[in-house]
């Protein structure tokens, strides 16, 4: 034991300087390496967000979908890449307090509905068939593009859905239901026609962990807001439009992802760690059985939001002028070009005048005799009913 | 350089041998690539001659033709991952029709009044290069000029040099602020191809691309692999020696072209090829595009498409096996069956060489079995609540690999 230890100085230092110079070595290699394994395969990002619930009481699972809906979009997912399925019920429902909006906040901080919501299946479109088509591909020829699923085999996809649901089913609109097995299957169609490359499955209802029990195909990952037998609660209701406004497994996954940008280095990790039972009161799962790559290794971005591959282009094709006869057409739409009228862009309206006018002054005119005679009419019934001792007040 | 009487056809190759001291090849050169499937091998009068030439001229056949990892790449979604090659994830899938929108992005129109002849370029360098590239797909293209689109990032000043720059970390998210505004993929079904010309605003100019290690890259581009291609064109500062605002701009096609072409290439899946050593590589025809480079993209997208066509039937089989009593449309199963004596022609006539019947053949394959396949009168999901309390608990089907 004691021969171990007695290597001479500069032996040790000689060691270490060589460890270390190997390790550096080493380090930037498995760097490299680490940099290839961090990067997932995909080169585009659809985002497919349902709320199955209908009626003014289910208010939150609206605000819900609709605040998932605005995350993504901020996050870079245009809308030609995100299915929106909801009742769309709230915004101009009657009891509505204030219309033409749905509230994720109390004391109406936030305005989830918004201008420019794309909603592509709305009221009685959200059907069970309608979802599992939309997953499948299967949809009739006659639907437009907006309405499609049209991811290939380097699409990431995130699936969000809330509502109501029960041990193994999903409740659509009070009057279907969806089973796990039914999902799984959806599923394992799209891995078959390669429709996806990752998938990130997310639940907001009761007892939601046993919607991904059922799920067999690779490279799903899966989150839920409680687990079987627990019920998912509602975050905070809202004394002024009366409802609940939000569920807290959503709200707190929210809150997680207002600090994400485009450009977060943030995995999935965080994310399982969001909500814990303290806070949402039951007890969030995920599953990541199915998954290839380690979730520490996967970035939020990755399912969240629409981060390119980009590529610097190094290479250039030589070009050859080609033949005379080219040249000499070439040279007359050059001078066609320089006899038609040059479009200035900038001076085509007089925006300083738009702008800089001044309202114009209404002239002023006495009140007409009506409005005199109905003040009159006002001041005798005031004097006649509460007697002209009043008077001095006034005058 | 060789006269050639006839038209090869396509998927074959022609390999000329000449004599040891021939002054056809420089001396120091052993081989040649032509642009039209021709190779010509230089001889050698040695004892294992046969050896030494046969091992040539399968090199250079190895470069012009079909081989492992082109097979790789065309398979790569139906093989395990294990290796991230950019390679395998860049080509486009392999689809009936192609649409490539060229778009002009000025940001400063009060600046720059940029005109650019691209019906003219297009005629000239686009079309040539679609026409060359015909048999893989149709090819639609559309052009457009955006005024006031910007870029979602600002670029960076260089006091260095005095110009601008993004560097490689910002380009990701260069792309999705655009996006919305391109308004491509409204239009049709097929697979889109964006190129964008970006002309930077005078405050930004110039603007400079800038690699991992700092270096302004030459073509000023870059690309996103199934998306497209972006340029950024800075205006020459002669231009703006009158001080009259907005100054008028006028595009070099050619260079932007070139660029663009270039991209296409890559975006294609049409790799720059592994040249065997010394050996001379004839550069591209006028149109940019090799015939044999064409071929290899014929071969690899006619795998794809069988193993595509073959993936989707045998799922067929496994959806409609699960269930014990449907009734099948007539022109489902005539679909079916048409997607299966296709796959056999196909590969028949991939065994025997004839590239342009086996590739039209594995379209029609893939075509007729999608039919099928999404066809929408087909149930959607094989249980509803029956599945609760009917169906069998175990669900983990045997999956293809």
């Amino acid at each position: 034991m004691a021969v171990t230890y007695s290597l001479s100085r500069p032996a040790t230092a000689l060691v270490a300087v060589l460890l270390l110079s190997f390790g550096s070595v080493a380090a930037s290699h498995i760097e490299d390496q680490a940099e290839q394994f961090f990067r997932s395969g995909h080169t585009n990002n659809w985002a497919v967000l349902v709320c199955t619930s209908r009626f003014w009481f289910n208010y939150r699972h609206v605000a819900n979908t609709l605040s998932v809906y605005r995350s993504v979009k901020r996050l870079g997912i245009p809308d030609s890449h995100i299915v929106l399925m909801l009742a769309d019920d709230m915004a101009c429902n009657p009891r509505n307090p204030k219309p033409a909006t749905v509230f994720s906040h109390k004391n109406m901080e936030l305005n989830v509905y918004g201008d420019d919501v794309e909603v592509d299946y709305r009221s009685y479109e959200v059907t069970v068939e309608n979802f599992l088509r939309v997953l499948t591909g299967r949809i009739p020829p006659s639907t437009p593009r907006s309405k499609r699923l049209l991811s290939d085999d380097r699409s990431n996809i995130l699936i969000y859905m809330t509502g109501h649901g029960g041990n193994g089913f999903l409740k659509f609109q009070d009057s279907e239901e969806i089973t796990n097995i039914e999902l799984a299957d959806a599923f394992e169609q799209m891995w078959q026609k390669r429709r996806y490359n990752e998938l990130l499955f997310i639940i907001d209802t009761c007892q939601g962990a046993s919607m991904y029990e059922r799920f067999y195909s690779p490279n799903i990952m899966a989150l839920a807001s409680s687990q079987v037998g627990e019920d998912s609660l509602s975050h905070q209701p809202d004394p002024a439009i009366g409802v609940h406004l939000m569920d807290r497994y959503t709200f707190y996954v929210l809150e997680f992802l207002e600090e994400i940008n485009p450009a977060s280095q943030t995995n999935m990790n965080d994310l399982f760690q969001v909500c814990p039972k303290s806070l949402c009161v039951s007890t969030p799962g995920h599953r990541t059985d199915l998954f290839q790559r380690d979730p520490k290794n996967v970035l939020i971005t990755d399912f969240f939001g629409s981060v390119r591959k980009v590529e610097i282009t190094t290479e250039t094709i030589n070009l050859q002028q080609g033949s005379e006869i080219m040249e000499s057409s070439y040279k007359e739409d050059q001078m066609d070009e320089e006899l038609m009228e040059p479009l200035k862009y900038a001076e085509q309206l007089p925006v300083a005048q738009i702008i800089h006018q001044k309202p114009k002054l209404k002239d002023w005119h006495p009140p007409g005799g009506f409005i005199l005679g109905l003040w009159a009419l006002i001041i005798m019934v005031f004097f006649k009913t509460y007697g002209i001792k009043h008077m001095k007040f006034i005058f | 350089m060789l006269d050639e009487p006839q038209e090869q056809a396509e998927g074959s190759l022609t390999v000329y041998v000449i004599s040891e001291h021939s002054s056809l090849l420089p001396q120091d050169m052993m081989s040649y690539i032509g642009p039209k499937r021709t190779a010509v091998v230089r001889g050698i009068m040695h004892r294992e001659a046969f050896n030494i030439i046969g091992r040539r001229i399968v090199q250079v056949a190895q470069a012009m033709s079909l081989t492992e990892d082109v097979l790789a790449a065309a398979l790569a979604d139906h093989l395990p991952e294990d290796k991230w090659s950019a390679e395998k994830r860049r080509p486009l899938k392999s689809s009936l029709g192609y649409e490539i929108t060229f778009s002009l992005l000025n940001p400063d129109p009060k600046s720059h009044d940029v005109h650019w002849d691209i019906e003219g370029a297009v005629r000239r360098y686009v079309q040539p290069f679609l026409n060359a590239l015909s048999a893989a797909g149709n090819f639609s293209v559309d052009s457009q000029i955006l005024y006031y689109a910007m870029l979602g990032v600002n670029p960076r000043f260089d006091s260095a040099s005095s110009s601008y720059y993004l560097d490689m970390h910002n380009l990701p998210h260069v792309i999705n602020p655009v996006e919305s505004r391109l308004g491509s993929s409204a239009a049709s079904l097929y697979p889109v191809l964006n190129f964008l010309l970006y002309v930077p605003e005078l405050a930004h100019s110039p603007l400079y691309i800038q690699d991992k290690d700092g270096a302004p890259v030459a073509t000023n581009a870059f690309h996103s692999p199934r998306w497209g291609g972006i340029m950024v064109y800075n205006v020459d500062s002669k231009t703006y020696n009158a001080s009259v605002l907005p100054v008028r701009v006028k595009v070099d096609m050619v260079r932007v072209m070139e660029v663009f072409l270039a991209q296409l290439r890559l975006l294609f899946g049409i790799a720059q090829p592994q040249v065997p050593p010394k050996c001379l590589l004839s550069g591209p025809k006028s149109e940019g595009l090799m015939t044999w480079e064409l071929d290899r993209l014929l071969w690899a997208r006619s795998v794809e498409n069988l193993a595509t066509a073959t993936t989707t039937l045998t799922s067929l089989a496994q959806l409609l096996g699960k269930i014990s009593n449907i009734v099948i449309k007539d022109d489902v199963a005539s679909e079916v069956y048409r997607a299966v004596a296709a796959v056999q022609k196909s590969a028949e006539e991939l065994a025997s060489g004839h590239l342009a019947s086996a590739f039209v053949a594995s379209q029609e394959a893939v075509t007729s079995s999608e039919r099928a396949f999404f066809d929408p009168l087909l149930p959607v999901s094989l249980c509803g609540m029956d599945c609760l309390f009917f169906c069998p608990i175990s669900q983990h089907s045997t999956l293809m690999h």
